[in-house]
């Protein structure tokens, strides 16, 4: 069922592409803006934290813009309380929505780093680091958004709602994500933060789904 | 003993025996916040001695300490609500979260308040980012989050729910938030002032502070108590022994 599941959602994101392109240039155009509005902050060599920061923010705002979408389409379709009644295990339907969201955005932005990483003006030297840390802290934005995606899927205007409920809980990502940039760009240790983001990514796994799987019935029986 | 329990857990599950039961609580709280209260701020204000270091300005530690433990005290209190709301549907637990939401972010602006006022004699600055801090803004946050959430939701049963699935997410995540934020700041900001690690207080000092702490969780009791019954009193009523109870105030 896993695969039907997956192969469906994998068709619908080469249908619509306009999901992974959209939030992806809005990351590289703030990141842009970023640099145009503070030259000093990315190009010069002394404010390496800055930058790690400034990335991993940009990261943190894309996944809000892209989560707002998540189960929007299949919500107004109808689609999403017959996948909840007939699906014989609603968790896994809920878990492989949650995958390709990644997919669709943590997973290309981990692809597009080295360019953001010469963007923010992040040293080479880095981009390993920076790769894992968002390959180990993106899942944690998508399954603890899904959360917040799914209380506010039913509202006319769920964006800022879904910014207050989501962003305190993207905190610990942002702190260990910005620090092992920044770590690895100062030339400590890197191990620690890596580890505690797949913590925190794995804790994320195993309780988020079941939270979104609740909020998703409130949500449709809002409708 | 166990029967007991259970046949007040029931009771407890019913609006009507809750709003009886806790007529003898509401005042019990209130005359013990009362004299808690008139007795902490004497003994903090004026008979406490002074710090070597700080001075004076360090009796705002009386108000600002019961407010940061109140503050979560509260947002775990509604966390454990939501859970019982969730499994049991209860309907008392989320008049219960209805009543400590907006004491909850008071007592936490309060918080970041007096911390802010006390940071200017003793660190220098209105706001340093200190970790404490910091998580003590993240949960004003998360209470701003359960508002607006329950602002946006018109259906009674549905706000419920909703809010008491955030409060649980929230409540989970609260001790994360304090650590990560914890240990961003140790590795951040050596330091620089000595009140991150607080010097042991002798008695005279932490006596009215337990005194006073006290006062806030009686203030609470009684406040959401209050708010319990006459949020109560408004989603029942309809209900027979409401209009009973009024009839018979009006009486009296």
């Amino acid at each position: 069922m896993m695969g039907s599941l997956l192969l469906r959602e994998w068709q619908i994101l080469r249908r619509a592409k306009g999901t992974v392109i959209n939030p992806m240039a809005f990351l590289f155009l703030s990141a842009t803006l970023f640099a145009i509005a503070a030259p000093a902050l990315v190009t010069q060599q002394i404010s390496q934290g800055a930058a790690a920061g400034i990335l991993w923010t940009l990261v943190l705002l894309t996944q809000l813009l892209a989560l707002d979408g998540m189960y929007r389409r299949d919500f107004d379709s109808g689609l999403l309380e017959q996948l909840l009644v007939t699906a014989q295990v609603p968790f896994v339907a809920v878990l492989s929505r949650i995958f390709m969201q990644w997919l669709s955005t943590g997973f290309i932005i981990v692809l597009s780093s080295p360019l953001l990483a010469i963007l923010l003006g992040l040293s080479t030297e880095a981009l390993p680091a920076m790769a894992l840390a968002l390959l180990l802290g993106t899942p944690a934005l998508s399954l603890l958004g899904s959360i917040g995606a799914s209380v506010t899927v039913g509202f006319n205007r769920g964006g800022v709602i879904l910014a207050l409920l989501v962003l305190p809980l993207f905190l610990p990502t942002l702190i260990f994500g910005a620090d092992l940039v920044e770590a690895a760009q100062t030339g400590r240790a890197v191990t620690p933060q890596a580890y505690v983001l797949g913590l925190i990514s794995l804790g994320a796994l195993a309780l988020a789904p079941f939270a979104t799987l609740a909020g998703l019935k409130i949500s449709l029986e809002m409708q | 003993m166990l029967g007991a329990l259970k046949r007040l857990w029931h009771k407890l599950g019913s609006p009507r025996w809750f709003f009886a039961l806790t007529s003898f609580w509401v005042s019990l709280f209130g005359w013990a916040a009362l004299l808690f209260l008139l007795v902490g701020v004497v003994w903090g204000l004026a008979f406490a001695p002074a710090d070597y270091q700080q001075g004076n300005s360090f009796r705002i530690m009386y108000v600002h300490v019961p407010a940061a433990m109140l503050a979560q005290s509260l947002y775990i209190g509604m966390g454990v609500a939501g859970f019982i709301g969730l499994v049991w549907r209860m309907k008392l637990t989320d008049v219960f979260i209805a009543a400590s939401l907006p004491l909850g972010m008071a007592v936490t602006a309060l918080a970041l308040f007096s911390g802010s006022v006390w940071g200017r004699p003793t660190w220098g600055s209105w706001w340093e980012w200190d970790g404490r801090t910091v998580s003590t803004l993240v949960l004003f946050f998360l209470y701003v989050g359960i508002y607006a959430l329950r602002e946006a939701i018109a259906e009674m049963q549905l706000r419920a729910r909703a809010s008491a699935l955030l409060a649980m997410v929230g409540t989970v995540n609260i001790p994360i938030i304090k650590y990560s934020v914890e240990w961003w700041n140790t590795l951040h900001q050596p330091a620089s002032f000595g009140l991150t690690q607080k010097p042991a207080m002798p008695s005279e000092m932490w006596l009215p502070l337990l005194v006073m702490v006290l006062g806030f969780y009686a203030l609470a009791g009684c406040v959401v108590l209050t708010r319990m019954r006459a949020e109560i009193l408004h989603r029942e009523g309809s209900a027979r022994w409401v209009g009973e109870w009024v009839a018979g105030r009006r009486g009296s």
